[in-house]
């Protein structure tokens, strides 16, 4: 750009070079910090490595064990299951907030903090919290039956055919609110007089905005997809404090499995095999991501 | 652009309202029931939990487990309570979160308004980093703090926090960034403004709103963070280790006022934070993040 | 190669230890003893250090048995700053000593005797190709069980001295419309369950054959297949809500009188000692019945990383001294619950449960039937462990049955090698 401005002097050249200079500091961490570790764990899982990391190299070995493994089926199950309920659930509510909020209500400025202050917390203490609030003996169950509703029974979190369902209400409630400010957001940024002609010419609430609003939301479609599937494929502390990967396994998810390999049962080499997995899995969702939003900027 | 002036163009009829005030008040419940749980139980002595209703109001109200987790419960060999591990979590988030944010601006300032071939593939490696499991990292981490001497202090944990937020923190910058006229910029280069002047002078007076949105999710990122503290903070663990070790302690009453105590209490400054500056970030998403 | 690779990693480990390691004349210790009557017995240890003018710089990591702090002992030691000393159990310490991180406490351990006074299977996890690696703490047995003695006098239950008594007890506790087994569903608890169950099935002979030498032919075996019907059994005798619960709520129930019994090890003395409860009077303690002569144990131990500097020496040996001395012993494990790691230790301070466990861990001993626990890694390494907790976690959240529990149990362990 400058260099079509100017003649190249010393200064011009300087100010050329001044931005890749700027960069390359976070060009060279991430280089090192992700690219390196992520070649280091792909290296890792061809290697017999239990405790500390080795070189003894073993080829698809640690592979064939992952993939014989249940724990490891079920563990891709679950994430299955939780990843595409998280999802779709997070995005028909925070969508029908956002919609709801944006028709002048009165007290929008209390309500939608109340919304997003979840995704404050960490997710031990959403976990934690939740623990409580399933657990039949002392939570809502327990509540319910204090009340006089003597037959109301909740033991999801009890029962291992149910359990995962837990987990996907706890990260829903703190994720939520989340994509609601996002599609707020992108509500807020859609230009009145579009929706006015529409109105108009007659479309009623309903089709307005099937037909215009949604449509135009694609962006925060796709930045709430992309943000809630890492935060699925990355659950771990949640696990660990609302279920513990209980009832006996039913709710381990690959990066509990992946924990637990590496380091509880020291397994390096299989633990890497299983990391190598999910990195492709978050590849193969976000390399047409990426795609997407780079071309869309040479446009 | 401002938030709540808005008019939207629907028009709805008075039970549709009804029911849309419905709607958000039963999901409002939703979102607090869990924190009134929390709160109300911390207030009660243990007694009236064990055997207690979980959703009753205390009936002997008490502020005794706030003390006892703040300053006497027992995290270590010494009865310290959480209050030191506060400080330690402070003097790790503030710098961190600065220096990850100024380095995300000047990248997104860098990738917008200076490209240069290939900076899209650049900007989509960094990307990427926001996705990586953090436990794949551990071990490659340990090594290379302990060569650069940084093992089990603060500043490695600053480190490893700076380096995993760039990523974040470039993408919002970036993406704000790319919605600034480059116009602007280009005449300001024509009239020899340099890369830092320009910088310093037009895009940082505009970039209040992103700065809100990156430094409200560095912060609480980073705060909520305990995989990475347990095991690079060394001596000086960060809250949430410490609450850790209050909330797991395997053996003797479990105290669950004081662990809800030390939990709203490990909270409170991310909670603070989206209660303050909650209005900023919808307005701060709104102006550019979410664009995609 | 490995093994050259990781004597590498190790010597530069000790480098960087000494150069790193916070100021001289301080220990840092690694552990997850955060709670109350734990964390002020290992103050009795601190202030001790410090009289000698050592200091302690605490690391506490608390979470699933050790399991975080295994995580950030291998962060530090990966960095190359381990730790001095670190508690640790069973085959975890030798892992570390195949790495090469360990110290050696030969010096103490000759000059304190050790060799004399701690029991033979214990020393199998505290010494490495000859040399002491570690001190020992303490000496837990997990197959234990602690019963409301109120509950069976009502009920008219006598101490039951085989399995079918105990079945015949839970199931008179259950016509009585209480909870006969208080438990809590979480892998390791269902582990120590089974610890208890496989002694008193096959004896000691079989449990080793099955979980210390891994015998395929023993772990499919018929008795096995025995030993997961009792499990079932005591799964029909647990509450609804065992699911996740925490050992210590268990214990609660049993102190509460909500529950008749807990298999749980001897840690759980201490809930009901903390809750004014008094053995032979509040609470009986006996062996899993079946299992009696017979003991599984496991040991919290201080494994002392490797330390190069003489003075960090020193004060590694200092501490490894303090914890062996026989006034410590006593003091820490009279509120643990646990029997001193030495044989030399007078009885005096302990209860009634704390000689019993004295006496039998001798007897054991002597008799060659003490083994050491598989749910608290003491039989096999933690790759191991963690399969045969698979399948029994499976098995009591019932999706298998006995039979096929046993033919998994084999194939996981074949697995896991």
């Amino acid at each position: 750009m400058a260099r079509s401005l100017h003649k190249p002097d010393f200064k011009t050249r300087l100010q050329d070079w001044l931005p890749k200079l700027v960069l390359s500091p976070s060009i060279a961490t991430t280089g090192l910090f992700v690219y390196g570790f992520i070649l280091f764990t792909f290296y890792l899982s061809f290697t017999n490595s239990r405790m500390l990391p080795n070189y003894d190299w073993v080829g698809l070995k640690n592979y064939a064990r992952l993939w014989d493994l249940s724990h490891w089926w079920v563990s891709i199950t679950n994430l299955g299951i939780f990843a595409s309920l998280y999802i779709a659930i997070c995005t028909v509510i925070g969508l029908t907030l956002a919609i709801f909020l944006d028709q002048k209500i009165r007290g929008e400025g209390v309500l939608r903090p109340l919304y997003l202050y979840p995704m404050a917390l960490s997710f031990i203490v959403t976990g934690t919290a939740w623990k409580w609030i399933l657990d039949p003996g002392i939570g809502l169950q327990n509540t319910m039956h204090l009340w006089g509703w003597e037959s109301f029974e909740f033991r999801w979190i009890k029962d291992r055919n149910f359990a995962i369902y837990t987990v996907v209400i706890a990260a829903v409630w703190q994720s939520s609110g989340f994509v609601m400010a996002m599609f707020l957001a992108g509500l807020r940024g859609i230009d009145n007089e579009i929706l006015k002609a529409a109105q108009i010419d007659g479309a009623s609430s309903w089709h307005l905005y099937r037909r215009i609003v949604i449509p135009m939301l694609r962006p925060a479609f796709l930045s709430s997809f992309v943000i809630l599937s890492h935060l699925a494929i990355k659950s771990y502390d949640l696990i660990i404090a609302l279920t513990g990967g209980g009832p006996g396994r039913a709710t381990e998810l690959p990066a509990t499995f992946m924990y637990s390999y590496t380091f509880t049962r020291n397994s390096m080499g299989v633990g890497a095999a299983s990391a190598v997995i999910m990195l492709i899995t978050i590849a193969a969702i976000m390399i047409p991501y990426l795609y997407a939003e780079t071309r869309e900027d040479r446009s | 652009m401002s938030i709540a002036s808005q008019d939207s163009a629907v028009k709805n009829n008075r039970t549709t309202m009804v029911l849309i005030y419905v709607t958000l008040l039963v999901f409002a419940l939703f979102y607090l029931v869990p924190l009134f749980v929390m709160i109300a139980n911390s207030l009660k002595p243990l007694s009236e939990i064990t055997g207690g209703n979980m959703m009753a109001l205390p009936k002997e109200w008490t502020i005794e487990p706030w003390l006892k987790a703040w300053s006497t419960a027992q995290i270590g060999v010494e009865p310290t309570g959480l209050r030191p591990y506060f400080i330690n979590s402070i003097i790790m988030v503030v710098p961190a979160v600065i220096i990850s944010s100024i380095i995300g601006a000047l990248n997104g300032y860098v990738l917008t308004k200076w490209r240069f071939k290939g900076d899209t593939i650049i900007f989509g490696l960094m990307l990427f980093s926001c996705f990586i499991p953090f436990q794949i990292v551990l071990i490659p981490m340990a090594m290379v703090l302990g060569k650069l001497g940084l093992s089990g202090s603060v500043s490695g944990l600053i480190l490893v926090h700076v380096v995993y937020g760039i990523g974040f923190s470039t993408l919002y910058y970036r993406n704000y960034y790319a919605a600034f006229p480059t116009e602007l910029v280009r005449a300001a280069m024509i009239d020899g403004a340099g890369f830092f002047q320009i910088f310093w002078r037009i895009m940082l007076p505009v970039s209040g709103p992103i700065t809100v949105v990156c430094v409200i999710w560095q912060f609480t990122n980073i705060w909520n963070d305990f995989l990475f503290g347990v095991s690079f903070g060394g001596q000086d663990q960060p809250m949430t280790a410490a609450l850790n070790n209050l909330v797991q302690s395997s053996t003797g009453v479990k105290e669950y006022n004081v662990h809800f105590a030390g939990a709203i209490l490990a909270a409170l400054p991310t909670l603070l934070v989206y209660i303050v500056a909650g209005r900023y970030f919808v307005r701060g998403l709104m102006a550019g993040s979410v664009k995609g | 190669m490995r093994a050259h690779l990781t004597k590498k990693i190790a010597a530069a480990a000790m480098l960087l230890a000494s150069t790193s390691v916070a100021h001289a004349g301080d220990v840092e210790v690694l552990h997850w003893w955060t709670s109350g009557g734990e964390a002020a017995a290992l103050n009795v240890l601190k202030q001790d250090l410090q009289g000698q003018g050592i200091g302690w710089t605490d690391m506490p990591v608390a979470g699933g048995g050790g399991e975080a702090a295994m995580t950030t002992l291998r962060a530090r030691v990966t960095a190359g700053d381990p730790p001095t000393a670190v508690q640790m159990l069973g085959f975890d310490i030798l892992d570390w000593a195949e790495q090469g991180a360990l110290a050696n406490l030969n010096d103490v351990a000759a000059k304190e005797g050790w060799d004399a006074v701690v029991p033979a299977a214990l020393q199998g996890f505290a010494k490495s190709g000859g040399n002491w690696i570690s001190a020992p703490v303490n000496v837990h047995s997990t197959n234990w069980v602690w019963a409301n003695k109120s509950i069976l006098d009502s009920l008219g239950i006598s101490e039951p001295k085989s399995w079918e008594e105990f079945e015949a007890a839970m199931a008179k506790v259950k016509a009585a419309g209480k909870t006969p087994l208080a438990h809590g569903g979480q892998a390791w608890q269902e582990a120590t369950m089974f610890d208890g169950v496989v002694l008193s099935t096959g004896g000691a002979d079989f449990y080793k054959k099955a979980f210390v030498e891994l015998d395929s032919a023993a772990l499919g075996s018929a008795t096995m297949v025995k030993a997961f019907e009792r499990m079932a059994t005591l799964r029909a005798n647990v509450d609804e809500n065992f699911s996740g619960r925490d050992w210590n709520l268990a214990s609660a129930m049993v102190i509460n009188g909500d529950a008749a019994f807990q298999i749980m090890g001897d840690w759980a003395k201490g809930e009901f000692l903390n809750a004014g409860k008094e053995p032979n009077k509040d609470f009986l303690c006996f062996r899993v019945p079946g299992s009696a002569g017979t003991v599984s144990f496991n040991s919290d131990q201080f494994a002392m990383f490797g330390v190069k500097d003489a003075g960090a020496m020193a004060d590694q040996g200092a501490m490894a001294a303090a914890i062996m001395s026989p006034s410590f012993q006593s003091a820490f494990n009279v509120v643990k619950g646990s029997v001193p790691a030495r044989t030399d230790v007078p009885n005096d301070a302990f209860d009634a449960c704390g000689k019993k466990g004295m006496a039998e861990l001798a007897a054991a001993s002597d008799s060659g039937t003490l083994v050491g626990s598989m749910a608290h890694g003491h039989a096999n390494r933690a790759a191991v462990k963690n399969a045969i907790y698979d399948v029994v976690t499976a098995h009591f959240n019932g999706e298998y049955d006995a039979k096929t529990a046993a033919e998994e149990l084999v194939s996981a362990v074949e697995g896991a090698m």
